[in-house]
């Protein structure tokens, strides 16, 4: 692989293959070979419509580095057959200087992508294969790959066996002579990578286990949820670990019933959330609200995929900002948070566990298909770095026998008062979704609407939230801000411009209601040129920032819809180049 | 509960909490919340272990004037609220009371679904055959030809919803029909439904004086069951079937699984870490 220089620091590279083909296997296997070789990596996937097999690509790079964001191209394209790769094709942006690979078997390759420019080396994967007893096609090409990339057999090889280990021997053991028969036939030199580190002790972890993990960090110990794409790994992932932590997973007849079971279980004092995408979310709103006016935590965790109604389910869009933000009818504060990174799934979710128990309300925390579904090699997210605030730790302020006034929803300097748990005598109270007095029982009177307003607004908004409401990287003149899962691109589109001499400050907002709209202001600063980046059509969070007076008029905007992931180059440029894409 | 404690007999009125209803003088359900507190009495249940649920309607204003911790949830929503709150605690006797409308049309579905889930739950519905609160419009139990709502000036032409037949399809493991104007026989169920280890359902004819006043007439049509409850669901069918609506008692009670999650930690979320470590 002398040819590619830039492998010594990583590489990006796809596999693709039809149903069956094990493109995705490979790359998982792939994966944990690099985290194993001492790398960081990013895997994403892209699977066609089909419920089942059909075409699918993984995509991943690796290097030196944390890798929070896919490259702008691909160095090598693994093709294990072309059937409809066309559906893929501008998920994968080859240029002159990519590498396709493929067996000479596949079948032609698809026009659209010999069009790029990118050279072609057939290999005889297919030979090989049928060489060996049960001999798979993807792995004699993962195994030469892997020697063509200079990763040590035996990390393929581990990797390999934490990926199909569970499959058992039948599996395992023709896969393993696949990979040695393919990473021997390498007609390269081997690259050792001996530029590196030993390996980190990192983690393998998904955006959606990383929420799990953050929920359960939190203290959630109930789930009641309906499966939807691309939310249900979640689900997947908590409903076996909270029956060991001694809590449960319902698996609910609908959004409507999922959230009001854990309005009911939260009520009950056991820390609960949801994970749903847009379309339960949608359902979910007029029980937010209960869960506001009754005051009774919880936590959603919306996997965004592209919208309207059921739109692009597979795919990954920032388009639920808005119903977020403002789904719920009436003034009903609650919190925004957005996930900045897989790793970071952990802590926004953990975060967000603490701040909707402590104060007694309602956290929505946005992450998306490209988190959720992407896996990656990342350094063990420690304790929770920003979640201090005003108590430590977060958490529910319970009545107890010695409360003197056990008026439920009694209005108290911070605005939270003490929520009797049942099963405490003298703490019985009627939780309520009416407008209430103190004492809980319905009231339509002005006064009382008004006090209970100004409570739950204020108990939000008068707040410490401390470090966590945003992360802020580097210093300069020019500013990109985003929020969620753009926060990946962004950092790295910032970082070039400081690499190259443009000196470039990013901030990604974790918390978006209430607006940290003074601190805002301050990261801002005096920057001469302000983007806006997020990937939907109608620059959400953009008109947000305005209406909450939180942007200089100079700002501009850079929104774009899904379902093709924000790159790092394109970011650069709607920077720079100020004339073409300046805001109406 | 701690045995050496005693706790002082505590009478029905002790149980009515100080909020005074908004319900029309002479509604049924009056009859239902005397019923209800007279039942806890009975079984001597300690108010901070009963935890009364419900949704939004006339009816479903009941838990706040019961003194015992509560929940008065959205429309249609009180099986899911009561279902989540089972699940976390087991420890608590759950009871969800409300309407028809908020049962059987906008909750209809999570009715279905608790039924099947067979929980240990008790669950009063109020059937006045009318939306009381919104002010009389048709509801799923309502007769076709009742045409007094302006939304449905020439009735709803759709044959009424039979709860009993719906509950025994869908899994309910007890299931009767009380009285708002037989204060002793809805007690005397009630007390059954809450002691049943699963999901009891229990249809209340609770007449609505204001845009139902000829349910007065209801006193004069209910009837005792004739037969001795069944644990037949073949059985149960076809009594509920041939049944006039108007039947009073218990017509089906069996033992079936209850759904209730009941884990025991043995693990901590740092061991859990463990698996992602490379
Ligand atoms: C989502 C929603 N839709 C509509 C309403 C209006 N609404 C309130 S109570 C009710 C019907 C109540 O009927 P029922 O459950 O039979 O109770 P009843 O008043 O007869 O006891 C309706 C339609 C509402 N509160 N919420
Ligand atoms: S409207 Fe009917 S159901 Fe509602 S309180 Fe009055 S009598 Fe009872
Ligand atoms: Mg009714």
């Amino acid at each position: 692989m002398t040819e590619r220089s830039t492998l010594a620091g990583g590489a990006a590279l796809a596999i693709t293959g039809s149903g069956g083909s094990g493109a995705v296997t490979a790359g998982l296997i792939l994966l944990a070979a690099v985290g194993r070789a001492g790398y960081y990596g990013l895997l994403g996937r892209s699977a066609g419509p089909q419920i089942r097999g059909g075409e699918s690509a993984a995509m991943l790079r690796f290097g030196p580095r944390p890798i929070e964001c896919m490259d702008d191209r691909f160095d090598l394209l693994i093709g294990l057959d072309w059937e409809n790769v066309a559906r893929f094709a501008d998920e994968l942006p080859l240029d002159r200087s990519s590498l396709i690979l493929t067996d000479a078997q596949a079948g032609p390759i698809p026009e659209i992508l010999v069009r790029s420019g990118a050279q072609v080396r057939s290999l005889p994967w297919k030979a090989l294969a049928d060489a060996q007893p049960e001999g798979r096609m993807n792995m004699v090409a993962l195994g030469m790959v892997g020697a063509m990339l200079g990763l040590p057999l035996d990390a393929l090889e581990a990797g390999a066996r934490a990926t199909l280990g569970g499959k058992g021997g039948r599996v395992l053991t023709p896969a393993l002579d696949c990979i040695r028969s393919g990473y021997s036939a390498a007609d390269t030199a081997h690259v050792p990578p001996s530029a590196l580190a030993p390996p980190v002790a990192g983690w393998n972890i998904s955006g959606n286990e990383a929420a799990g993990l953050g929920a359960v960090r939190g203290g959630v110990r109930f789930v009641a949820a309906y499966p939807i794409t691309p939310a249900s790994e979640v689900l997947e992932w908590l409903a076996p670990r909270l029956e060991l932590l001694g809590g449960s997973l319902l698996q609910a007849e609908d959004e409507l019933a999922s959230i009001n079971m854990i309005i009911g279980s939260s009520f009950g004092g056991v820390p609960s959330l949801t994970a749903t995408s847009g379309p339960g979310l949608s359902l979910m709103v007029e029980g937010l609200g209960l869960a506001v006016a009754s005051e009774t935590p919880v936590v959603v965790v919306n996997v965004q995929r592209g919208g309207p109604s059921t739109g692009i389910p597979t795919k990954s869009e920032q388009s639920d900002l808005n119903i977020a933000l403002y789904g719920l009818h009436g003034d009903a504060p609650h919190l925004v948070l957005a996930a900045l990174g897989i790793r970071d799934c952990v802590y926004t979710v953990e975060w967000a566990v603490g701040l909707a128990e402590h104060l007694q309300t309602v956290a929505i925390v946005l992450s998306d298909q490209m988190l959720g579904q992407s896996r990656a090699i990342v350094d063990p997210p420690g304790d929770l770095p920003f979640g201090a605030g005003q108590r430590t730790p977060l958490q529910r302020l319970i009545g107890n026998d010695a409360d003197t006034d056990h008026r439920r929803y009694r209005p108290s300097p911070d605005g939270v008062s003490p929520m009797a748990l049942p099963g405490l005598p003298g703490g019985m109270y009627t939780a309520e979704g009416l407008e209430h007095g103190p004492g809980g029982a319905p009231s339509s009177r002005a006064i009382d609407h008004a006090e209970q307003l100004d409570k739950r607004l204020h108990k939000l908004t008068g707040f410490d939230y401390g470090l966590g409401w945003a992360e802020i990287r580097g210093e300069g003149d020019h500013l990109l801000l985003t929020w969620g899962s753009s926060a990946g691109p962004v950092f790295e589109a910032a970082q070039r411009l400081r690499d190259s001499g443009t000196p470039t400050r990013a901030i990604a907002l974790r918390l978006l209601a209430p607006l940290q709209r003074d601190a805002l202001l301050e990261a801002i600063g005096s920057a001469g040129s302000i983007l806006v980046v997020e990937q939907n059509q109608t620059a959400q969070c953009f008109a947000y920032l305005h209406s909450q007076r939180a942007l200089p008029l100079h700002a501009r905007s850079y929104a774009r819809p899904g379902p093709l992931p924000l790159r790092p180059a394109e970011i650069m440029r709607a920077l720079t180049d100020r004339d073409e894409r300046e805001e109406t | 509960m701690d045995t050496a404690i005693v706790t002082p007999t505590l009478r029905a009125k002790d149980y009515k909490s100080e909020v005074a209803p908004v319900w029309c003088p002479g509604c049924g359900d009056f009859a239902v919340l005397s019923a209800v507190t007279k039942a806890l009495a009975h079984l001597k249940l300690a108010k901070e272990r009963v935890a009364m649920i419900s949704g939004i309607g006339c009816s479903s204003r009941l838990p706040a004037y019961v003194d015992a911790y509560g929940f008065h949830g959205i429309h249609g929503r009180a099986l899911p609220l009561a279902s989540g709150l089972k699940a976390a605690r087991p420890d608590l006797t759950v009871i969800v009371a409300g309407g028809d409308g908020d049962g059987f049309s906008i909750g209809g579905n999570h009715f279905l679904h608790a039924c099947r889930r067979n929980m240990d739950l008790t669950y009063i519905v109020m059937d006045n055959e009318v939306y009381g609160m919104t002010k009389g419009q048709a509801s799923p139990t309502t007769q076709p030809d009742w045409a007094k709502s302006k939304l449905t000036p020439h009735g709803t032409g759709m044959r009424p919803f039979l709860p009993t037949a719906i509950a025994l399809a869908a899994g309910a493991s007890f299931i009767a029909r009380g009285f708002a104007g037989d204060p002793n026989g809805l007690t005397k169920l009630l007390v059954e439904a809450i002691e049943h280890p699963g999901f009891a359902f229990l249809q209340v004819l609770s007449p609505c004086q204001t845009f139902r006043p000829e349910q007065k007439e209801w006193k004069h049509l209910v009837h005792p069951v004739d037969t001795a409850p069944t644990d037949d669901p073949v059985e149960a069918a076809r009594f509920i079937q041939a049944d006039d609506g108007m039947a009073l008692g218990l017509f089906y009670v069996r033992r079936l699984p209850i759904w209730q999650p009941q884990n025991q930690p043995t693990a901590t979320p740092a061991d859990l870490e463990r698996e992602f470590a490379l």
